[in-house]
């Protein structure tokens, strides 16, 4: 989403004013960064540039932000929830539920305090755009069309050339870095005979009134399609479908893109017997042609081949003529177009070899997984114009999944410009277990951005501490040294969230019998979205990451853990989710990563000449961990640690004790202690 | 076409596998009626199938009485499956194909006949053939009174073995009548199947099988019960083999050799053997003991009674039991118990952890990486339930957190609801706002990370559990000491007031440094530093002050810098800038010159002195000791540390002696764990006090200063002289191995893998039938979840006992998911 895709509403600039700022020509102002689109990608660079002091500016042709939402969707009706309360208080978890908010750190500009709604109307959110640019200040330039794009070699600018950007008004800004978050604009339009007669989805009438006991044809089977049919559903004979593909509903293929429940209303009357239907078919294979009282037929685009010259359907044999039983041999009243949305590549001059991709990619500009256009350094591409990253994957095409990869592109450009190393903490190994736990249960960007932001663990030599890096592309994971500026000497940890392999896709079914997996043995079947950790002894590279196996997100690791699915979401189980994750971290790091009270660690460090990386960093560090009474006394039930306690007459000196039956005696030969903690467990 | 393709395929490879499969029914001889009486021999048994020629070559029937064969064959019975033909009618051979009986005879003689559904398996089959056979022997009894005259009968003649099992025919049964074919002359066997005549004899649990031993034998007074000893183990052939062999073995044995020599019948088995020590002056008590001890562990352990004053070699004087287990190589124990039940249970529990290594070998998966082996965590999860009076502690939130620390000083404790660490040290807070009620001006306070996971953020708090004190006016402090209540208490007990405390007059540095001036805090501080600075010493105070504040919570500080400041120096002969040092326990005052005056190297120079000469080593203080680097001299000894033993190493500290060790002593009342130190260094225990050297830091040796010497200053630096010139020998050496993974993980890579080349191969169907074709993808899955090994599932039902029940019930719930 981004900037309107209505033509700007305002005349030309006055001549005067072209005139006051004619000097203003002769000197371009140079930005370091300048972002186009003041849409909701464009404001969450710009917030990050903001707060990050960096020289920029952002560039709006309409007078508030958020102009797509003025118009779009036709509806009104949002589908991103707005889901207001979750049961808890954490905030950074509270995101995962959150389609709307930008990232931000004033904690009133959430959306949930901009609309009540469960879907929420879109004017809410156009109101919320213009307070987060207003609020936090951010340097936008509105009522400025960029009207080109063009490229400067310059062998002093940060990437060798510097974006030239040309407004309506003639004046030129010069950039080092160009930040296109423009979304969508330009309405998708698919060219077969009759096409001109399909009215478009930007400019249908949204009144039902206007099709009441009409037939009508709909060209599409997106959103915005259904959204269509639903608001006529009710007053018109039947609504037609009609597509090239099957319909792909959201709930089977996990993707928010697809066809959402909230919509599909047509779906329940089709297959409930009333007229509503769906039909498969290439558009570009049909015909529409209009008879003389002014009614539509489709008809095969090889029916008018023969016809040749005379295109009216009257005198046109139609397939009803041979095959009466063609489904739509029904003349209809209305045909509307509903088929998406495409990038506007005309601003940008051929210099910046700004291009589509293929196959799905073609409304999208073809980057690299850093968001970096392949044509040219420099050139970032944010928001849904970047979704060809993970189109029908993940939720890069979406604000609740961009606002995260604009994040990490801003922490990569400043590395890249600004020495700053991708933000991390450093943590003693013996947090290790911990810090995962934590991610995985409350950071939102993992959650929402599944398959391609994750976390990185990067180890410090001999694995005694570690480096938390949070959201990094996974796709890049090869350049990571260069991108973040950390090292990766010593093995790395990649933490992401996946759904089951096979479990997605638009004809799967996701409700069978055992589709949710309980025991951990079985974590790595599981279906619904799940933490999956991977281990690497060295940094994968390129070809490794290219030539990855089939389905997987990452290449081959040394070894992998799944952390079982869970019902709530809630990984901190300690046998469940906890305990198995620590056994394949000490695993991955050949240590052991067991927690010790400091009586525990007192009795290793006076009976073994090594201790465990806890007591080795907390005890004699002096902040061991001091057992209370009562975790004592449950400390001897699971005879995790002996009772040593002389009670009464079970204990005289130059004797042995009762429950003395570790092999203790024999001389300590390899283990015994670490035995005598985890033997006994039949017990527990 | 293709699916028409498919299935001609399918076809063919049905009928190839089934040809491999065709069962092979070799061993069963087939015979004509008139050859198979032929081979009767008189006296041995024969059991035959007599079929109709025309019948099917193979049914359920004749695959069970196929594998019967060899175990019958064990006994002496022959089998045969025996065709009726038309030319030979023989009066076995029925009428209709599904009249068919087998027949067991002896001899020629028919014993008795058996409709084919009564052989149901090779169990039945079995079972039925020898309680034919054996009805002698085996007496089937339905009430109490035919068990009770059988039991009169018996006494002071035989003993019984009384079995029940739930119905004739199923394994239980075949076992006991196997065991009966062995020992059926030796005791009377006896068997019902009435659940009411087991619980009339007061057995529990009867929907089990039982068998009893009744030693009826002894008996003479017919008036007088046989004792009975049920059979623990299930009822399988080989167990009732080692329990009848139990039975047999002598009750007591009396025995006057070394105990690591001497072997019964029941190391044989695989059961301990008990050794009661006896004397000759208690001789008839403890043989009385011995017996007692014996019938409560008939069938579990062997019973001997040892005669310690004809024994060659020395026990401990002590000991008066001794435990031997069955596995070879293991050292006897020796053990003092005063109770009979004590020496039950210290073999019944030691029984019981064999049984399961026993399991877990034949599970071939060793130790269960599902169980909880970090013991905070493990404790933690036992302690859930308790409720903790948390309401002493203020919990903030986002909303509260800055007024707070804003309004009053505070502590705040930043913990994870989910973290094992956290919530174990939540105990140890609690504790210290329940001490502090209502004394002190600190506000405790808490905070869960968990939910407020940006408070802590900005709080720079990334791990957990983190303590820190917010002061107004002052940067917010990190409590580095001890997670535990007494030293968090002495924190903040300490942080009452400011530090250095600044001393403005003569009079009160010397109230000071006697402690008068801060009474009620010298107990958590057991030094006071005064430093001494001249006025103009500017950049030392501001050093001082530093480490000064840098120590606070741990220790009190002073600071006198008046004009008079060489009254104070010339009464310590203490050259400025100098610290002063008061220890309170010991009332005395020691000044340091401050040479350098870094605060690094002042905080170093304070740590240092709070050092003791020959410290009470605890649990807490270790660190402070072990930062040093040098071999510990520890003294263990149960409680209170001799004085005597005291002067002479603090003689030997003075002389310089131990300038190379950190002597120090550990009282086993104050530090129990102190017991499992000793453990790992002796073995035997020799009698406390015992005075060790351990060489932590480099190699690991630890040497003993020989116990029947006295610990005095001659011998100790005789022994150190020895030790030195390294004629000491060592008595163990710690070991060094690395802290590895204690258990192994889920190698999820492994199973992916196994799955996808399973995938691969599943694609060429096997023996499937048309329909099955169809049914491929849904049996594929169900064959995923069929690549987990068995091993594993029977590994979870027995190692999952704690969560069974909410496994269970959270499997139902997933069903219900979409409600």
């Amino acid at each position: 989403m981004g900037l309107s895709a209505a033509a700007p509403l305002w005349g030309p600039p006055g001549l005067l004013l072209a005139i006051a700022l004619h000097p203003a020509l002769s000197v371009p102002p140079r930005r370091d960064y300048c972002v186009l689109g003041a849409g909701p990608a464009g404001l969450q660079m710009a917030y990050f540039l903001q707060r990050a002091g960096r020289d920029y500016a952002v560039f709006e042709r309409a007078p508030r932000p958020g102009s797509f939402f003025t118009r779009y969707p036709r509806h009104r009706k949002l589908i991103s929830i707005n889901k207001r309360y979750t049961g808890k208080a954490n905030a950074e978890f509270n995101l995962r539920h959150d389609w709307n908010s930008l990232l931000s750190h004033d904690p009133r500009l959430l959306f949930r305090h901009y609309s009540r709604a469960y879907f929420p109307d879109a004017r809410d959110m156009v109101r919320y755009l213009g307070d987060f640019a207003d609020t936090l200040g951010l340097r936008v330039q509105y009522n400025t069309t960029i009207a080109h794009v063009t490229l400067d070699k310059d062998q002093q600018a940060w990437n060798g050339h510097y974006f030239i950007l040309t407004d309506q008004k003639g004046q030129v800004h010069q950039c080092s870095v160009l930040l296109v978050a423009t979304g969508l604009s330009v309405p998708n339009q698919v060219d077969f005979p009759g096409s001109e007669y399909a009215e478009g989805y930007e400019s249908v009438s949204v009144d039902p009134e206007d099709f009441v006991g009409q037939n009508v044809l709909i060209l599409g089977r997106g959103n915005s399609a259904f959204e269509t049919a639903e608001n006529i559903l009710g007053v018109t004979n039947f609504i037609h479908m009609l597509s090239r593909s099957r319909v792909r509903l959201s709930w089977a293929t996990h993707y928010v893109g697809d066809l959402r429940a909230i919509n599909n209303g047509l779906l329940d009357t089709y297959q409930l017997k009333s007229l509503d239907g769906l039909l498969e078919s290439d558009l570009t294979d049909l015909a529409i042609l209009k008879d003389s009282k002014g009614k539509f037929h489709v008809t095969p685009k090889f029916f008018l081949e023969e016809a040749s010259t005379n295109q009216s359907a009257d005198s046109i044999t139609l397939p009803q003529d041979d095959n009466d039983n063609f489904a739509m041999r029904v003349p209809y009243d209305r045909v509307i177009r509903c088929l998406g949305w495409n990038f506007d590549f005309s601003i940008f001059n051929k210099s910046l070899r700004l291009n589509s991709g293929n196959a799905f990619g073609k409304k999208y500009p073809l980057i690299r997984a850093s968001y970096e256009s392949k044509g040219s350094r420099g050139l970032f591409i944010l928001g849904t114009a970047s979704h060809s990253v993970d189109y029908r994957k993940s939720a890069g095409g979406f604000i609740h999944g961009f606002r995260y990869t604009v994040r990490a592109v801003h922490r990569l450009l400043e590395h890249r410009h600004h020495s700053v190393t991708w933000p991390a903490t450093e943590l003693p190994i013996t947090q290790l277990t911990s810090s995962i736990v934590r991610r995985v249960n409350e950071a939102s960007g993992l959650y929402q951005m599944f398959g391609v932001l994750a976390d990185v663990i990067l180890l410090k030599e001999n694995s005694t501490a570690f480096e938390y890096l949070e959201e990094f592309p996974i796709q890049m994971l090869a350049q990571l040294e260069t991108l973040t500026g950390r090292k990766a000497k010593h093995g790395l940890f990649v933490i992401n969230m996946e759904y089951g392999r096979n479990f997605s896709g638009p004809d799967k079914d996701v409700f069978f019998d055992d589709r949710s997996v309980g025991h951990t043995e079985d974590a790595w079947q599981s279906n619904f979205l799940h933490p999956v950790i991977y281990y690497y002894r060295y940094l994968p590279t390129e070809q490794e990451v290219r030539f990855r196996p089939a389905h997987w997100p990452l290449p081959r690791p040394t070894a992998i853990h799944h952390i079982v699915e869970d019902f709530l979401t809630d990984w901190t189980a300690p046998i469940g989710h906890i305990l198995p994750l620590r056994r394949f971290l000490e695993n991955c790091l050949d240590t052991d990563l067991r927690s010790f009270y400091a009586e525990s660690c007192f009795l290793f460090a006076l009976t073994r000449q090594k201790l465990p990386p806890f007591c080795q960093q907390g005890y004699l560090r002096m902040q061991g961990l001091v057992s209370t009474e009562s975790l004592r006394q449950h400390r001897v039930e699971s005879r995790l640690l002996r009772d040593y306690a002389p009670t009464g007459r079970r204990l005289e000196d130059s004797s042995q004790q009762l429950g003395d039956q570790e092999p203790l005696g024999s001389p300590l030969a390899p283990g015994p202690l670490a035995q005598s903690l985890d033997s006994n467990k039949e017990e527990l | 076409m293709f699916s028409g393709f498919n299935v001609f395929r399918v076809g063919i490879s049905f009928v190839i596998m089934c040809i491999f499969y065709m069962p092979t029914v070799n061993s069963l001889p087939e015979l004509s009626p008139q050859k198979y009486f032929s081979t009767l021999q008189p006296g041995k048994a024969s059991l035959a199938y007599f079929c109709q020629a025309d019948s099917p070559r193979t049914s359920v029937f004749l695959e069970e009485l196929n594998e019967a064969v060899r175990p019958l064959q064990d006994y002496g019975i022959s089998v045969a499956k025996v065709n009726c033909v038309k030319e030979e009618i023989s009066r076995y051979c029925g009428k209709e194909k599904d009249l068919m009986k087998a027949y067991l005879f002896k001899g020629n003689i028919l014993l008795r006949e058996f409709p084919t559904d009564t052989l149901f398996d090779v169990n039945a089959i079995v079972a039925h053939v020898l309680f034919a056979l054996l009805f002698n022997e085996v007496k089937y009894i339905t009430n109490l009174e035919d068990l009770q005259n059988i039991e009169n009968a018996l006494k002071g003649k035989a003993n019984i073995i009384f079995s029940y099992v739930r119905a004739i025919g199923i394994p239980e049964h075949r076992a006991v009548m196997e065991a009966a074919f062995v020992y059926g002359t030796t005791y009377q066997f006896v068997l019902t199947t009435e659940i009411a005549l087991l619980e009339s004899i007061g057995s529990e649990d009867v929907e089990y099988a039982h068998l009893y031993f009744f030693h009826c034998k002894l008996v003479l007074d017919l008036t007088q019960q046989c004792r009975r000893t049920l059979m623990e183990q299930p009822l399988t052939t080989l167990n009732i083999h080692l329990f009848i062999k139990t039975m047999k073995a002598p009750l007591l044995t009396e025995v006057a050799e070394d105990p690591q020599q001497v072997s019964t019948v029941h190391l044989q088995l695989g059961l301990p053997l008990v050794f009661i020590v006896s004397q000759q002056a208690t001789y008839e008590a403890d043989r009385r003991t011995a017996e007692w001890v014996a019938w409560r562990l008939l069938g579990k352990a062997g019973v001997l009674l040892l005669l310690r004053d004809s024994l060659e070699v020395n026990i401990p004087q002590d000991a008066n039991v001794v435990f031997k287990r069955a596995e070879k190589g293991v050292p006897v124990e020796f053990l003092v118990l005063h109770d009979v039940d004590l020496i039950i249970s210290h073999v019944e529990n030691n029984m019981h952890i064999e049984e399961i290594q026993e399991d877990e070998d034949n599970d071939m998966e060793g130790p269960d990486i599902d169980v909880q082996d970090d013991e905070v965590a493990e404790t933690v999860f036992r302690d859930r339930k308790r409720k903790l009076p948390l309401e002493l502690t203020v919990e903030l939130t986002e909303e509260t957190f800055n007024a707070t620390v804003m309004a009053s000083d505070s502590i705040v404790l930043f913990y994870a609801g989910w973290q094992a660490v956290s919530m174990a040290f939540l105990q140890s807070y609690i504790d210290v706002a329940v001490k502090l009620k209502g004394t002190s001006t600190m506000l405790l306070t808490r905070i869960n990370c968990a939910d407020w996971s940006d408070v802590c953020t900005k709080q720079n708090v990334t791990e957990f559990p983190i303590v820190k004190m917010y002061k107004k006016g002052e940067n917010p402090v990190s409590y580095a000491g001890m997670l535990g209540t007494e030293d968090l208490l002495k924190f903040i007990q300490l942080n009452r007031i400011s530090y250095p405390v600044n001393i403005t007059s003569i009079q009160e540095a010397e109230e000071y440094l006697s402690g008068e001036l801060y009474k009620d805090l010298i107990s958590y501080s057991s030094v006071s530093v005064l430093g001494l600075f001249s006025p103009t010493m500017k950049t030392a105070k501001e050093d001082f002050s530093e480490a000064g504040n840098y120590l606070k919570g741990y220790v009190i500080t002073g600071i006198y810098s008046e004009e008079d400041v060489l009254l104070l120096s010339t009464k310590y002969a203490a050259s400025l800038p100098a610290l002063l040092l008061a220890r309170h326990t010991e009332g005395k005052i020691e000044s340091v010159p401050l040479a350098s005056t870094h605060a690094q190297d002042i905080v170093q120079i304070i740590t240092d002195a709070l050092l003791e000469m020959f410290p009470e080593i605890t649990v807490e203080n270790l660190p402070s000791y072990f930062r040093l680097q040098k071999p510990l001299l520890i003294l263990f000894s149960d409680g209170t540390v001799n004085p005597q033993y005291k002067k002479a190493i603090l003689t030997l500290v003075k002389q310089k002696y131990l300038d190379s060790f950190t002597p120090c002593w550990l009282n086993l009342k104050n530090t129990p764990v102190g017991r499992g130190i000793l453990r790992a260094y002796f073995d035997p225990l020799p009698p406390l006090p015992l005075l060790v050297l351990v060489n932590l830091h480099s190699g690991g040796q630890v040497f003993a200063f020989p116990s029947d010497q006295a610990i005095i200053e001659e011998n100790l630096v005789l022994w150190l002289k020895k030790l030195e010139a390294g004629l000491e020998n060592h008595i163990i050496i710690l070991p060094a191995q690395e802290w590895k993974p204690p258990l192994p993980a889920y190698d999820f890579l492994s199973m992916i893998d196994a799955a996808t080349s399973q995938h691969g191969t599943r694609k060429v169907p096997k023996c499937m039938k048309e329909t099955d074709v169809q049914e491929n993808d849904k049996e594929q899955h169900e064959d995923k979840s069929a690549v987990r090994k068995e091993p594993i599932e029977t590994l979870r039902i027995k190692h999952w006992n704690r969560s069974n029940w909410f496994k269970e019930a959270e499997k139902s719930f997933r069903r219900d998911k979409e409600l």
